[in-house]
């Protein structure tokens, strides 16, 4: 057992700070959540809960609702983050009902889904949630059975007093409990004896999802409410000129259409109001297909917009954002990363001297890798409810970042942050897309300006169109073996736009003598934004497909090559800033390696391997796939994840299992490219995402056992398989792929 | 605008709607029935899916002038109480992530073991190209469906 103070550096235990910060913990909606609950449910219900603090509370019957404080994207933390309470509440997971929490900043911390960082900053604050009640409970059955609290016991929603034989329900020490004071510290339980977490529990709105209750943003219905749509510039670079708008106003069920500029110039920002449209056309009716056939009939003149630049805040430090003016192409997209990249970048890292080792290496080999714009392509497009009064906003809907939205709100409406109410939906995907709200301050300016609730629904084509798409990037790698074959000197300068995909101490750096690492960037007014592992989504491709070339040219086995480094890492390490644990990362190899029996041919089937570091975890993984009618068929993927604890084992592999299939779709078939600054895709008849018949048809998660504290999931799975399906296709095809999507394996220009 | 008499999930649902409507946006606008989600709106993605007299249908195709007598059956009829087959094959492979595409996945799946009781890989992998999963839940998907079809309670 370990003791924690409880204070976490928040108000957030103070003990009913909930109710007097407005009332957040009534009006428990869980019965009026579901339109018709089961006589089990009803039977299931308390007559009165009791508020042990802002995460739990415990019915007279000794059922527990939990709050699940951070966004839900699919990444199943309304599941795992209340296991973690529940483990330390030592409760029966079959009493829980999960609740997702209000946007709550003096409650809660972090209530973001971005960056796989839920489980990981949360699991301290979540444990202590569970284990503060857990202790309260105790001291509530102590005070009641008059008897040392330390001789009480918990276990599944039970307390005991072994000497006297007394015990009760949580439920019956519930009212008491609420009572007690709120400890200054309480003990967690040790990790040996966990019995919730690290055991597969079934995703809580499983069955909400598969009967089609509302759950989504998109499913949003209030009496009154209006349909908006907005209609943006057709191209980057292009702004508002001029409407005529009628052929549209007499249209059936349309009630306005107008201007409406999303943030004025004075609205302070954060990264998550990054966008480069501002100005945009509105029209608002009746229902959602009249809307759109308005939209399709509107006529709108568009010009050529000057250039623009912002400051925004991001996490406390101030970047400005920068949309040179111009019609921008992919063909001189690329053209300009050819020409950055022929020229020397700015120096991020350097351990010895490359220049000398490359002279004096016995084989030296040089590569360049680049990959396309990728949308996001949630399935559920971006979409806001909005009511706004003249005193207060009302918002529903998905969004990654309610946070940081709720202080845009407040600003650009002119409200108090207590005034803006954000309610977060479950969201039908977010892949980085939703931590750029744009799309809620858009709302509620159209909720102001027609002075009634509408719900903003953006369109496919509004959704591809309109991205914060992730980065064109562009790597060049050099890398020089001595005699002996061992690796003496590596460069790595990767640039792209309009930022570059480099982790300068990343390995290989650390293992490598003379290493040398730049960047470069070109300036770009195509929006762009986090992506499912930004940055690493391209640049772990680049390099483990790099490094089994290089491998190859010095003769070893990929992974014998690859764990030769990591070796020279942990016991002789270069520089001083390696970003990695090379001991961990060394172990998902070995790992892989036996699970996958690595060195054992299966006739016809091609075998790359790749690993990769990033989000705080590590994962390597062997890619099987064989070649039917010149066209890859994936017999199976083996991930090896070393991600500490892992919470709810059975969901993180579906977990896995999805990043292997995004990161294999992404890399091979998808691409967003541009003419005269006009997407070139606005639907999924032009824009290939990865279906069934491409997927994997097997696949095997295995996970390092060991006790360290969680660490990301959602993003670190989907880097290395970019890597080791090009290298698996390398030896099917005896080609190598540099460039993404790899169906095409040339620079895609569109 | 015109009034049409709809048969949906065995109830009759009487809509004054213009007659190009597609029946996804009277199903999610005019009668709440928001378990049939809008992906794309030109039958790429399968999210829609319905079924007009048992046929996997997409309904974003599909105007509402167009239906006349048939049945339309949406995931919130494909059983009384969310127990059907592939239901419980999705809730016991704890399929979703998201979620979102996956009321689509099901209505397809459900018309497929309808015509084709123990389909193959292929038939599966065929039959469900046309539904997107964002996620990447398609070995989940395919292991679902064969579990519904292996469970002897199709009927």
């Amino acid at each position: 057992m370990s003791l924690v103070r409880t204070t976490y550096g928040r108000r957030a235990f103070i003990q009913r700070v909930g109710l007097a910060g407005g009332g957040m913990m009534i009006g428990f909606s869980w019965l009026a959540s579901c339109k018709e609950a089961t006589p089990e449910e009803v039977a299931m219900m308390p007559k009165e809960w009791f508020e042990i603090n802002g995460y739990l509370k415990i019915g007279d019957n000794g059922m527990v609702t939990i709050m699940s404080p951070n966004p839900e994207i699919g990444q199943n933390v309304k599941t795992s983050m209340p296991m973690i309470i529940a483990e330390e509440l030592d409760t029966d997971w079959n009493n829980v009902i999960v609740e997702q929490a209000p946007l709550n900043t003096d409650l809660f911390t972090r209530q973001l889904a971005g960056g796989s960082q839920s489980i990981r900053q949360g699991w301290e604050g979540l444990r202590m949630a569970g284990a503060t009640a857990r202790h309260m409970l105790k001291e509530a059955a102590a005070q009641a059975w008059q008897v040392p609290v330390a001789e009480i016991t918990t276990a599944a929603g039970m307390l005991q007093h072994q000497a006297t034989g007394q015990s009760a329900n949580y439920g019956e020490m519930a009212s008491a409990a609420a009572q007690i004071e709120v400890p200054e510290q309480v003990e967690l339980k040790d990790k040996k004896d966990f019995n919730i977490i690290g055991t597969s529990r079934k995703n809580v709105d499983g069955k909400k999802i598969v009967t089609g209750q509302p759950l989504y943003g998109l499913d949003t219905y209030k009496e009154g409410m209006l349909i908006a749509m907005v209609v943006h510039p057709p191209a980057f670079g292009m702004k508002f000129q001029s409407m005529d708008t009628s052929s549209v106003t007499s249209m059936p069920g349309i009630k306005d259409v107008f201007t409406i500029n999303t943030y004025k110039e004075d609205t302070p920002r954060s990264f998550s109001d990054i966008a480069t449209f501002n100005e945009m056309v509105v029209i608002v009716g009746e229902t959602t297909w009249q809307v759109m056939q308005a939209k399709k009939a509107l006529s709108v003149s568009w010009e050529e917009a000057p250039n623009v630049s912002y400051d925004v805040d991001f996490f406390g430090g101030s970047l400005t954002t920068e949309y040179p003016a111009g019609l921008e192409n992919t063909k001189s997209h690329h053209l300009k990363m050819v020409e950055m990249a022929s020229k020397k970048g700015n120096v991020v890292r350097k351990d010895g001297n490359v220049e000398k080792a490359f002279q004096k290496a016995a084989k030296v080999l040089e590569r360049s890798y680049s990959c396309p714009f990728l949308a996001h392509n949630t399935m559920e497009p971006m979409n806001f409810y909005a009511n706004v009064t003249t005193d207060f906003a009302e918002l529903i809907g998905p969004i990654q970042t309610p946070e940081f939205m709720e202080k845009s709100v407040a600003a650009r409406l002119g409200l108090p942050l207590e005034k803006v109410d954000i309610q977060m939906t479950r969201m039908g995907g977010g892949f980085g897309r939703r931590l750029y709200g744009h799309f809620l301050v858009e709302a509620a300016v159209i909720s102001q300006k027609v002075g009634a609730p509408i719900k903003l629904v953006y369109t496919r084509e509004d959704d591809m169109t309109f991205g914060n798409y992730r980065p064109s990037y562009y790597v060049t790698y050099k890398a020089g073996l001595d005699e002996n074959n061992n690796l003496i000197a590596f460069h790595v300068k990767a640039g792209g736009i309009p930022e570059s995909p480099l982790f300068a101490n990343r390995f290989p750096a650390g293992s490598v003598e003379n290493y040398l690492a730049e960047d470069w960037t070109i300036k770009s007014n195509v929006s762009v934004g986090a992506w499912r592992a930004p940055r690493s989504n391209f640049i772990a491709g680049a390099e483990q497909s790099f490094l089994d070339e290089v491998a190859e040219l010095a003769g070893k086995d990929p992974i014998d090559f690859r764990l030769e480094l990591f070796d020279k890492a942990i016991k002789n390490p270069v520089g001083e800033n390696n970003d990695y644990d090379a001991e961990r990362y060394a172990g998902v190899l070995k790992l892989v390696k036996e699970k996958s029996n690595w060195g054992t041919a299966k006739p016809g089937v091609s075998r790359g391997v790749a690993a990769y570091f990033c989000h705080n975890s590590y994962v390597a993984q062997v890619l099987d796939l064989t070649m039917q009618n010149g066209t890859p068929k994936i017999n199976k993927v083996y991930s090896a994840v070393d991600c500490g604890i892992v919470v709810n084992p059975d969901a993180a592999s579906n977990m896995i299992e999805g990043g292997v299939v995004d990161g294999i779709g992404h890399s091979m078939y998808s691409a967003m490219t541009f003419n005269n600054g006009e997407p070139q895709a606005s639907n999924f008849d032009k824009y290939r995402l990865i279906r069934h018949q491409e997927a994997p048809m097997e696949q095997e998660v295995h996970f390092a056992k060991n006790d360290i504290d969680p660490t990301g999931l959602g993003e670190p799975p989907l880097p290395p398989v970019m890597g080791a399906l090009a290298n698996a296709l390398y030896k099917a095809t005896d080609k190598r792929y540099y460039h993404q999507p790899f169906m095409t394996n040339k620079p895609f220009l569109g | 605008m015109a009034t049409y008499d709809l048969k949906i999930n065995g109830k009759s649902h009487s809509v004054e709607v213009d007659p190009s409507t597609p029946i996804l946006w009277v199903l999610r606008d005019h009668l709440q029935l928001v378990g049939t989600k809008y992906g794309c709106g030109i039958a790429q993605c399968g999210a829609c899916t319905i079924h007009i007299d048992g046929s996997a249908t997409r309904s974003c195709q599909i105007p509402v002038s167009a239906i006349g007598t048939a049945e339309i059956t949406t995931i919130e009829g494909l059983s009384e109480k969310g127990d059907h087959p592939v239901q419980k094959a999705w809730l016991e492979h704890d399929v979703p992530q998201c979620g979102y595409c996956q009321a689509g996945q099901i209505m397809t799946a459900a018309a497929l073991l309808n015509s084709n009781p123990h389909p193959t890989d292929e038939d599966i992998e065929s039959t469900m190209n046309g539904n997107i999963c964002r996620c990447g839940t398609y070995l989940r998907i395919k292991a679902a469906i064969k579990t519904a079809a292996n469970s002897g309670t199709l009927s």
